[in-house]
């Protein structure tokens, strides 16, 4: 682990940032921009565990924010696919530009 | 190159290429899979970097819970077998140019910067079978629910109501209501 440095943890971190970025651009439906903010989040949790192991290896608040950043996700996942159920039940369709009214 | 980097670069790679694809691929249960390994991949890194509770976390809660999730709101919610549309081509090439030019922003910046940590001397970090032993099972409970001051249990608790209120809210909204006023 010693041999690889830490920018290179977060160049990949990062790469998986802009990944999710552009796929959070680019795509209409909207279960696949959940992937993407799901790989967004995943990204974070690499850096503050590489953070934690790098720089603070004798203390663990990287560990707890990544599992806090867990549960929430799953939270968060678990209320956009409520939401998207939802909105296909009303409007037959799951693409962002069909649902245009923000209404009951 | 050791062996430990080699399998560093091949998993990043995994991870890497595996993401490309959950974000193009033009059907979406291929994504849905694509990003399935992508989260195992993470969780092989986390195994790298000797956090072994992060990574059953990991393999837990998303590749067991959340990519599940995602499964079944494809199965509910359309047709598995269609192409996706795609993507307008003004807004491809734009969206490819904001995530390069930020992906090279960020890695300047990132290769610039010197990383040292703050409780150790700079040449042993990582170093040494004392840097895994902080973060076994054992320790991270202790410190998660402890009421001292580095203690997280208030998170830990706000974290609990939290996940009671998403429960309530997702069938609250994914409840059909009753065709009482027909």
């Amino acid at each position: 682990m010693s041999q690889v440095p830490l920018t290179h943890i977060l160049f990949v971190s990062t790469a998986l940032f802009f990944i999710g970025m552009y796929g959070l651009l680019t795509r209409r439906n909207m279960i696949t921009m959940l992937m993407s903010v799901e790989l967004i989040l995943n990204s974070v949790n690499i850096n503050f565990i590489a953070f934690n192991r790098y720089l603070y290896p004798s203390r663990l608040d990287g560990v707890f924010f990544t599992l806090f950043i867990v549960a929430i996700a799953a939270a968060e996942a678990a209320v956009a696919i409520a939401i998207i159920i939802n909105l296909y039940r009303n409007f037959g369709s799951i693409d962002v530009e069909s649902a245009e009214e923000m209404k009951y | 190159m050791s062996a430990s980097a080699v399998v560093f670069y091949i998993l990043s790679f995994f991870i890497v290429a595996s993401a490309l694809l959950a974000v193009t691929s033009r059907k979406i249960f291929r994504s849905a899979i694509w990003l399935l390994f992508t989260l195992t991949g993470i969780a092989g890194l986390y195994f790298w970097l000797q956090m072994e509770f992060v990574a059953a976390v990991q393999i837990v809660v998303y590749v067991g819970g959340i990519v599940v999730l995602i499964i079944f709101s494809i199965f509910l919610t359309q047709q598995s077998g269609k192409d996706l549309p795609v993507p307008v081509r003004g807004r491809a090439v734009f969206s490819i140019l904001a995530a390069c030019a930020g992906f090279v922003l960020t890695c300047l910046i990132l290769r610039g910067y010197v990383f040292r940590p703050a409780d150790q001397a700079p040449d042993s970090v990582g170093a040494g079978a004392s840097a895994g032993a902080g973060a076994n099972v054992g320790n991270i409970g202790a410190q998660l629910l402890s009421t001292s001051e580095h203690g997280y249990v208030l998170p830990f608790e706000v974290i609990s109501i939290l996940l009671l209120a998403a429960m309530i809210g997702c069938i609250v909204i994914a409840m059909k209501t009753k065709p009482e006023h027909r």
